[in-house]
């Protein structure tokens, strides 16, 4: 339950919340190692290396896309499984607008680009936002038929429009280079812009939220007759809804082509979202800091259990690596916060900086108690 | 009479396959009436209620609301005409605050678009901050300030059904309509509903249907009563006529009446 007195005041908060964003770019500054180099500092303690800052990058992007999939299954209640298709959308439509005439002239070797895409060369933030705008335009066609179903049917069906969107990726060869796929993107994803945009992402859609446009999304999400009769477009708000989530998507997609460098077909399989999906589902449906906590924790999670897939020695008895022994640990995980939080990590509660105030005066009232 | 008509229903039937479960209903209700619509359980009274706020289109017959043909009409269009209801199974959204809940109701009245929002420019903050404010107000009103911040979920039983109230008011409606409001309500909880009935309706200048099962309500407040019986109206009229009517008593109030009487 919510505390009705708010002990921060707005500008409190907003200070806090600037200072942390601060405190995290600092860190960033320090972790891809420019900090040293560019003080001079020679105290300061090593760097990340590559690999690490890579699993940085992928909660950053990660968190994006479990925000834009929270917005339409957490916040809406529309169960789409399609998000691995506007990724793929928002992937190739920044890689073919970020790479140069030449290099695409070399890849295509079993059709020729279309001269008009072979031409085109874009700043990478536009062509970012460009995969988001292609990736909702196809959202709004494949929104209005598909929207009209509830449940199940609608997650059947975006299913099967992501599916469609990766075979049609893998067909239209003269735009696409087809299941060939894209490589040599220039790795534009770099530590400051993954977590700007996703600084910026968090920003724009907790504004959003926070309003009563998304007290009227979460009206459709928990009754649809009732936010009828309140007068609420129940159509207007799933497609605004899923056009949203499809634009984040399209912007996370965009950012992970340019951060893995490669991008294929055979990467949006449905495996993608599966990925996405539980991220939001561990994290906390219908709460944006639960997948901010859950791109964090499953991210890492994954990485680092890669630990039990090495040959291990207990001194008495030596266990050869299993390859994909991680994914059973890690189900076992997934399969525990389930069972014992079905809700999520956080459920539909977010984490304020008024909730943080409100936990650390109770703790130091309890201490108080004590003494 | 020389009251204005808020709402005309014209010969309005509604069949679901071989069930006729409204069949050529009239009813005119005046402005700042408080009507009520009852009937044995199963008579159909949900049913116009359904048609009225535009979830059934009639198969035969329509609706004139404000002046306007609305049969066929969306709900929510229908609900920005004026027209706001509660369910008999009360439909909150459980997992918001009741100031959420109220102010879902506001949103129907707004003008900003949610880029507003986003970007924070000063008309929509301004906007969402009157909103928040007119929709604790209204708590206040009916008596929720309190709650304001507690889930829907959480509420008492009673506050619940005031809360589904206080979010109809919220979409500034000329025609509200209740669907038992005083369902599983005791005595002195009923009589307090009757009040705040009326006095809802001077404060918001409203025109209320109800549906209700508890004669002393519906008795001691309508000024018009309409009975249905397997979709068919078997009598209109004020209380006295209606508890004097033979077919009612015979169709549906029996023994009630006399014990209301009393």
């Amino acid at each position: 339950m919510k505390s009705s007195t708010a002990p921060l005041s707005a500008s409190t908060s907003r200070a806090l919340t600037i200072a942390a964003a601060a405190l995290l770019f600092l860190f960033l500054w320090w972790a891809d190692g420019s900090m040293a180099e560019d003080l001079g500092l020679s105290f300061l303690p090593e760097p990340l290396n590559g690999y690490e800052v890579q699993i940085l990058n992928l909660v950053a992007v990660y968190g994006i896309l479990a925000i834009s999939l929270n917005i339409i299954y957490g916040f809406t209640g529309m169960f789409s499984l399609g998000h691995a298709g506007f990724m793929a959308i928002g992937a190739y439509v920044s890689a073919i607008c970020v790479l140069t005439p030449d290099q695409k002239e070399m890849m295509w070797i079993i059709d020729e680009i279309l001269p008009s895409l072979a031409a085109l060369h874009t700043p990478f933030w536009f062509s970012v936002i460009l995969g988001g705008i292609v990736a909702t335009l196809f959202a709004l066609v494949i929104g209005i038929p598909v929207l009209r179903l509830g449940g199940d049917y609608l997650g059947i069906a975006t299913l099967g429009f992501s599916e469609i969107i990766r075979v049609l990726i893998v067909n239209a060869t003269p735009i696409t280079n087809g299941s060939l796929g894209i490589k040599g993107i220039p790795s534009h994803t770099d530590l400051f812009t993954s977590f700007l945009w996703l600084i910026i992402v968090v920003f724009c859609t907790v504004r959003l939220l926070s309003s009563n446009f998304g007290n009227v999304l979460k009206a459709v999400r928990d009754d649809e007759i009732a936010a009828q009769v309140m007068g609420i477009n129940v159509f207007h708000a799933k497609l605004f809804s899923f056009c949203l989530g499809a634009f984040l998507a399209g912007v996370g997609g965009a950012l992970l082509g340019n951060l893995l460098t490669t991008i294929d077909p055979k990467m949006f399989t449905f495996l993608l979202t599966y990925n996405i999906l539980m991220i939001v589902v561990a994290g906390g449906l219908g709460s944006i800091t639960g997948s901010i906590i859950g791109s964090v924790i499953i991210t890492v999670l994954l990485e680092w259990l890669r630990v039990v897939e090495e040959p291990l020695n207990l001194g008495f008895i030596e266990i050869p690596g299993i390859p994909g022994m991680r994914m059973v640990v890690f189900s076992v995980c997934l399969l525990i916060i389930i069972l014992y939080r079905r809700e999520g990590i956080m459920g539909m509660r977010e984490i304020t900086w008024n909730g943080i105030a409100a936990f650390l005066s109770r703790l130091g009232r309890k201490k108080e108690n004590r003494a | 009479m020389s009251r204005k008509n808020v709402i005309e229903v014209r010969n309005v039937t509604m069949r679901f396959g071989g069930v006729t479960a409204v069949s050529e209903l009239d009813m005119d209700i005046e402005q700042d009436s408080i009507v009520g619509l009852i009937g044995p359980n199963g008579a159909g009274k949900t049913t116009v209620f359904n048609v009225l706020t535009g979830f059934y289109r009639p198969t035969e017959g329509e609706v004139v609301f404000a002046g306007r043909r609305i049969t066929g009409m969306e709900p929510h269009k229908i609900c920005s005409l004026g027209m706001a209801r509660t369910f008999q199974n009360i439909r909150l959204f459980y997992n918001e605050t009741a100031l959420e809940n109220v102010m879902i109701g506001r949103h129907v009245r707004r003008s900003g678009h949610w880029w507003g929002a986003v970007l924070g420019l000063p008309g929509t903050m301004r906007e969402e901050k009157n909103i928040r404010k007119s929709a604790l107000e209204l708590l206040d009103r009916v008596g929720l300030a309190a709650h304001a911040h507690e889930a829907a979920s959480a509420l008492p039983y009673g506050a619940q059904r005031r809360l589904e109230i206080a979010r109809a008011l919220a979409t500034e409606p000329s025609f509200l309509l209740l669907d038992e409001p005083a369902a599983g309500m005791n005595p002195q909880e009923s009589l307090e509903l009757m009040n705040f009935i009326r006095q809802i309706r001077d404060e918001f200048h409203l025109t209320i249907l109800l549906i209700e099962h508890d004669m002393k309500v519906v008795m001691g407040v309508c000024e018009h009563i309409w009975v249905l019986e397997y979709g068919k109206l078997i009598a209109e009229g004020n209380a006295d006529a209606i508890r004097s009517n033979p077919r009612v008593i015979e169709a549906y109030l029996g023994e009630d009446v006399n014990h209301a009487a009393d």
